[in-house]
């Protein structure tokens, strides 16, 4: 009897995965020391790599899916959950952090992409999380079986200009639909490149149907604040927090500020005296070609 | 109308909220000291417990639940709730609240692949209830006074000592509003 009700992997279980998270930072990190200072600083989970966006951009070459050894060796060293990146398309690299144990998985534009689509996310038992830029493209993964948005931002440059705009366009997009009739909303879907169910149930709830969190290029208390102000349910932070020169206050002060995200005068007590924060890159001097964001559809 | 306060450090909050406001009640959301004095009933939700338990203490609503918890307010722990309710935890270095005697194993079932639903009986209900487990705690003992309301698979997955109801799984993602009912009905 209690056998044949049973089920993993359903939607239920991947989205409210995802829920947990909310009010969370997600930290990158590269080695178990790094992800037990992410743990001890209050990350509600990490994103194990092998290596931050920023390196990533630096070293060049074919960024792929880390040695599934240095995941273990990370889901290991701690009791919160550990998400790790494949290739966009790549759906080996994800079958093989499935069977790994990973709790989510990120079909990640940091790494090279495997291919021009994405993977079906409604085949895996694990949850998927996926960048987008705007709603159609959000939309786009939620319907492949997403169960938590990320912006894409721009990672690794510490520039926390792109993830502003892509949460703006996600929001903003979101309403516009208040007040469409069927027809209009039918019409924006074509348009967006959505699914008009998934479009009408935005119009309905006004936000995302799933966990919406904001990524790429946040890297000090104040940035994760100002995204949180613009409504996200949460924050990773890549390199911002191990590029830094001093990672375990960074990352404690980033935790602080999403929980306090609405009181400046707190946002001020966590801002001080955190050390240099990591270098970044302007985005506008970005070399065409370089920007991470442009991968997937 | 009865005051919940529903603890909004992390986690699935809204969803929480969501469910006491559909079982007739108010629902608070709480991030600082203050409110739960205010309160007629408390919900711990579901998130991380390292992170939640650390900003408990920090902001000092955690000393807030423990008085009125000690004061017979009713309090609803579910999954990372209950983990921070208990007495004594497995793994990781959290300081539970101990509100109920009780040790609490952290995800107890494996990685999120791990994660299912199920129907389970619960005492004093009269039909299943369908249990979401979501990287789920599970009850390793109960002490005396605790009485167990639910298990699968051989495992204590619900209990309740007097004021206190702790679930290892997530009444708030299923509309059964079973569980939230019952707090409104204890306040």
């Amino acid at each position: 009897m209690e056998l044949e009700n049973l089920r993993f992997g359903t939607e239920l279980l991947k989205r409210g995965f995802a829920k947990m998270q909310k009010g969370g930072v997600i930290m990158d990190v590269t080695t178990p020391e790094q992800a037990m200072i992410a743990e001890e600083a209050g990350a509600v989970a990490v994103m194990a790599l092998h290596a931050v966006p920023a390196d990533i951009r630096k070293m060049g070459g074919v960024a792929r899916m880390a040695d599934p050894k240095v995941i273990e060796e990370i889901i290991d060293a701690v009791t919160i959950p550990v998400m790790a990146k494949v290739r966009i398309g790549h759906f080996v690299e994800a079958q093989i952090l499935e069977a790994i144990g990973v709790d989510m998985i990120d079909e990640s534009e940091v790494l090279t992409p495997a291919d021009e689509f994405h993977i079906d996310k409604t085949k895996f038992k694990v949850p998927f999380v996926c960048g987008a830029r705007n709603l159609g493209e959000a939309l786009r993964r939620i319907k492949e079986g997403a169960a938590m948005i990320r912006t894409k931002g721009e990672a690794g440059t510490g520039d926390v200009s792109q993830a502003v705009r892509h949460m703006k366009m996600i929001m903003g997009d979101i309403r516009k639909l208040k007040g469409m009739n069927s027809e209009e909303l039918m019409k924006f879907a074509r348009e967006i490149e959505a699914d008009p169910e998934l479009v009408a149930e935005c119009a309905r709830l006004q936000r995302l149907p799933v966990v919406n969190f904001a990524a790429g290029g946040i890297a000090t208390p104040a940035d994760a604040a100002l995204m949180m102000q613009l409504g996200a349910d949460g924050v990773f932070v890549g390199s911002g927090i191990f590029k830094s020169e001093r990672p375990e206050a960074m990352a404690a002060a980033i935790v602080e500020a999403v929980h306090h995200y609405d009181e400046p005068e707190v946002l001020a007590r966590v801002s001080r005296g955190l050390g240099r924060p990591m270098r970044g890159i302007d985005v506008t001097t970005l070399p065409e070609g370089e920007a991470l964001q442009a991968r997937g559809w | 109308m009865r005051r919940i306060g529903v603890i909004a450090i992390q986690g699935d909050v809204s969803e929480h909220i969501s469910a006491i406001e559909a079982a007739g009640g108010q629902a608070v959301p709480v991030r600082r000291a203050g409110v739960i004095p205010t309160c007629s009933g408390i919900v711990i939700p579901g998130g991380e417990s390292t992170t939640i338990g650390r900003q408990l203490e920090k902001t000092g609503i955690a000393t807030e639940i423990k008085e009125a918890a000690a004061n017979d307010v009713p309090v609803l722990a579910t999954c990372a709730g209950l983990v921070l309710a208990a007495k004594e935890i497995d793994a990781g270095d959290v300081k539970p609240l101990g509100l109920i005697d009780i040790s609490v194993g952290r995800n107890a079932f494996g990685p999120q692949r791990e994660s299912f639903e199920a129907d389970i009986d619960v005492a004093g209900f009269d039909r299943p209830y369908r249990a979401v487990f979501i990287r789920a705690p599970v009850v390793l003992r109960c002490g005396e006074g605790v009485q167990e309301i639910a298990r699968f698979g051989g495992r204590t997955v619900a209990v309740r000592q007097r004021n206190i109801i702790g679930l290892a799984f997530h009444p708030e993602l299923t509309g059964d509003l079973r569980f939230h009912r019952m707090l409104l009905e204890m306040t």
